[in-house]
Parts: C-alpha cells; structure tokens; sequence
C-alpha cells in the first residue's frame, strides 16, 4: 500500500486550483472529494510514474496510458456533456459555481481494440499535400489547441499537458472546382 | 485460480450474490463500497488495480464478460443476473429491499 503525505495533497490540490482557476477550468468545489482524487493520482504517480486516471485501469505504459493521463483526452468533451469529467475531478463552471451533485458518467474511452485500431491513426488526415505548409501543425488532444511550429510545444500553453500529448495534424487542400 | 484468491468478503447480510469488479483509486467505486455497507449488505470485491499483471488479464476477461466497456465499478448480481456499471446508487440501494 503506497501511502501519500497530507502535505503532497494539500500541495498539489494549491498548485491545481491555482493552475485552472485561470484557464477555464474548474476542480470539484466538494474539497473533501476531489482531496480523495488527489490522492489517488498520486498513488499512481508513484505507482506507474505518471498521474493515470484514478478511475480507470492503467496498462503501467505510458504510451498506451497517454489517453487517462490527468486530464485526460475525454475531459473537456464529458465536462460540456455532462457537467463533469469521468471521475468528477473536474467540473464545469456552472457546477462549480452551484454545487450541484454530479452523476456517474459513461465510460468514453474506446475499448481496448478500437483504441489499437486507431493509434495508428494519431495524424489527422485533412488533405494531400501537406507540404504546401511551412511548419507542421500540431495540436493538443486534449483542449485542441492549435500551433503551427517546427516541435509540438514542450507543455501546452493552454491547458498544461506535456508535449506528447499532441498529435501531427495532416493538412489537406481540397482542388477547387 | 489464482485471482479468486484475492477476492475479499464483507460480511453483511445475505440477500444476493454481490461481486464487485473495482479500482483501489477510483472513487466512485469507494462510494459503492461504502453504500453496501451502510445498507448492510454482504458483498465481495476485487482491487483490480492490485492485482499481478497476470492475474489482472485473467480478472479483466473475466470483467470484460459482463461488462465490455470494462467501466468501474462493475457490479455483478448472483453471477450475472444483473449488471450494474457505475455507481448507480438507486439500483444499488434496491438491491437491499430486493426479496422477490
Ligand atoms: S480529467 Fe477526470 S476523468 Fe480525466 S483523468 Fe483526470 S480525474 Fe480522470
């Protein structure tokens, strides 16, 4: 059994709530509760090396965890849809400002096959020729934000993910009739 | 085999065959531990994420069969009966006043 210091909760609980607090982005007001997540993202911090999901079964490798990294993939898209991300860590304004209960949420993530199916899909097919463009772009799956630059970002200016977290995004111009 | 060894038991009472597919971490699977209990309920349960990484394979197939989205926490009812995904907690709650 790992067992985590009050003080690294209470830590990270500081550094996130002032992190999201300007970007958009909202930790479950129910402090109690979204103490208990923290904690456990930092169990699996020390478990796997990197903040897996709590919610989820972590495979233990980073490249086929990538997705249930905090935040993960799913949450931005849960949070508009249901008020709250898979495990409720996160909360949209309106939930955060009111306090209301939040619900379980469905399960987003693809199952395991149709992850696989896809991983080799991480570019975004949009055109042909992608070399009609002077630098890649490459945006964030997590909060989709865009840039045009040689490297993906080191961190994502917006939301904060590393930058294995972007995706090459596959420029295609269609041939106007 | 070798997984069943680390099913745990709760004692409580005994209406239905309650077998809890869980997440050490995962919170909402804490939240139905915890409601079973209030409601005094006897269930068993399985830490997936402490499993060995060859027991979790065979836990997770054995999961995957009552649910393939593999979500937690899976609640299984009298071995298949009923599946609850998630932490229902009117379903769960009626599982205590469920004699018929
Ligand atoms: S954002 Fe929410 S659902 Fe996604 S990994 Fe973090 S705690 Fe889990």
């Amino acid at each position: 059994m790992i067992n985590i210091s009050k003080n690294a909760v209470e830590d990270l609980f500081s550094s996130l709530s002032s992190f999201n607090s300007c970007r958009g982005y909202f930790l479950n007001p129910d402090t109690a509760f979204t103490k208990s997540l923290i904690e456990s993202l930092l169990i699996n911090d020390d478990r796997y090396g990197y903040q897996a999901c709590p919610c989820r079964l972590a495979s233990g490798e980073r490249s086929l965890d990538l997705d249930i990294i905090c935040p993960c993939d799913y949450r931005d898209s849960d949070v508009a849809e249901f008020g709250a991300c898979y495990c409720g860590l996160y909360v949209s304004r309106q939930l955060a400002q009111t306090g209301e209960p939040i619900k379980p949420i469905p399960e987003r993530r693809p199952t395991k096959q149709d992850r696989l199916k896809s991983s080799n899909k991480k570019e975004i097919a949009m055109s042909e020729e992608s070399n009609s463009i002077k630098y890649p772009i490459w945006r964030c799956e997590v909060c989709g934000y865009l840039c045009a630059r040689d490297e993906a970002p080191d961190t994502c200016p917006i939301c904060g993910v590393s930058r294995d977290r972007f995706a090459k995004v596959n420029i295609v111009t269609v041939a106007a009739k | 085999m070798s997984y069943q060894s680390q099913i745990k038991n709760v004692p409580g009472k005994k209406v239905k065959k309650i077998m809890l597919y869980t997440l050490s971490t995962c919170i909402w699977c804490r939240k139905t531990k915890a409601l079973l209990s209030e409601l005094n309920l006897e269930y068993d349960f399985l830490d997936m994420d402490l499993l060995s990484e060859e027991d979790q394979e065979e836990a997770y197939t054995e999961m995957e069969s009552y649910n393939p989205h593999l979500s937690f926490p899976t609640i299984v009812i009298n071995r298949g009966e009923q599946v609850i995904k998630g932490f229902e907690e009117e379903m769960i709650r009626h599982l205590g006043h469920k004699n018929d």
